[in-house]
């Protein structure tokens, strides 16, 4: 038990660090790291939550995917980020009132409310003992709530088509395969026969 | 020293706030914005799947999992647009986006 709470302590106390170290960096190349380390420990909570699966998964998709794109990003652009820093300062007041304002309000609720008692009654889907958690995650998701899986799907898909639509770029004067012309060439448009007299040649 | 599920929602709820945060601070760049939403999703995850492991509900994880898969789709998307955008300004900053202003 006490190994758990020092696991528990250092992934939460690395993730809240990195996030810090994201919104502080000065350099955003920086920035994304931090982020996949944060995500990283906050999959380590997930596995000492019992969430395997999603641990997994936060790392296959965030650091594998999500973190790339923004490091590609971040490296594709041409962007005086010193210029994008200014004013960081000027808005620390108010940002840090806001902030300890919100925070303080969601410590109090997490300080003081408890489980009402009725609740666990209204469990939809209790946890399966004896199986693994991706088994169980499984058996749910496939089954019960198939058409949440085919909406992600959908929304995944949607993504996908809208990013590619958004950043594709067609490169005027560039000389491009016109599959459809080349297709429907028929005999008249692609053949003329000329009856040359002789001795004059073609005009 | 017994790990109960007011430290994970305690954990959710700073990463939250640095979530918010980070958009206060860093109001011109769009990328640490965009960063600072993921993290908010993550904070939500992070109480999603505290919940469903204390109180044994495997349901908070199937909905985790729409989370994550709605955090990435707006990921690609938000990226998707500060390219295009950039490519027509020439700019990422929030404060030249005011085309839209009149």
């Amino acid at each position: 038990m006490i190994l758990y709470a020092i696991f528990f302590y250092l992934f939460a106390g690395v993730c809240v660090a990195s996030a810090i170290m994201v919104i502080a960096a000065r350099n955003p190349v920086h920035s994304v790291l931090f982020l996949i380390l944060a995500f990283v420990n906050a999959a380590g909570l997930f596995v000492l939550m019992g969430a395997e699966f999603l641990a997994m998964i936060l790392i296959v998709v965030y650091v594998g995917a999500v973190a790339v794109l923004f490091l590609f990003v971040v490296m594709m652009l041409d962007v005086d980020f010193a210029e994008l820093r200014q004013g960081f300062l000027n808005y620390l007041p108010v940002g840090a009132v806001v902030g300890a304002v919100l925070l303080a309000e969601l410590l109090f609720l997490v300080g003081t409310w408890v489980i009402q008692p009725g609740a666990p009654k209204a469990i939809a889907v209790p946890i399966a003992a004896g199986i693994s958690n991706t088994r169980a995650l499984g058996l749910v998701l496939y089954t019960r709530y198939v058409y949440f899986f085919e909406a992600a799907g959908v929304i995944l898909l949607v993504a996908m088509v809208g990013a590619i639509v958004m950043t594709l770029y067609h490169k005027p004067g560039v000389k491009r395969q016109n599959i459809g012309a080349q297709v429907g060439r028929r005999r008249s448009t692609a053949i003329e026969l000329v009856k040359v007299k002789p001795g004059q040649g073609l005009s | 020293m017994t790990i109960g599920l007011g430290h994970y929602l305690s954990v959710a709820a700073i990463l939250f706030t640095l979530g918010i945060l980070g958009i206060f601070l860093n109001r011109k760049n769009v990328i640490i914005i965009l960063m600072s939403i993921e993290l908010i999703l993550l904070a939500v995850n992070i109480n999603l799947v505290a919940f469903s492991a204390f109180l044994g509900d495997i349901v908070g994880q199937v909905y985790a999992l729409i989370v994550l898969t709605v955090a990435a789709a707006e990921a690609a998307i938000g990226l998707a647009i500060l390219v295009a955008y950039f490519r027509n300004r020439g700019s990422i900053a929030v404060d030249d986006v005011n085309l839209m202003k009149g």
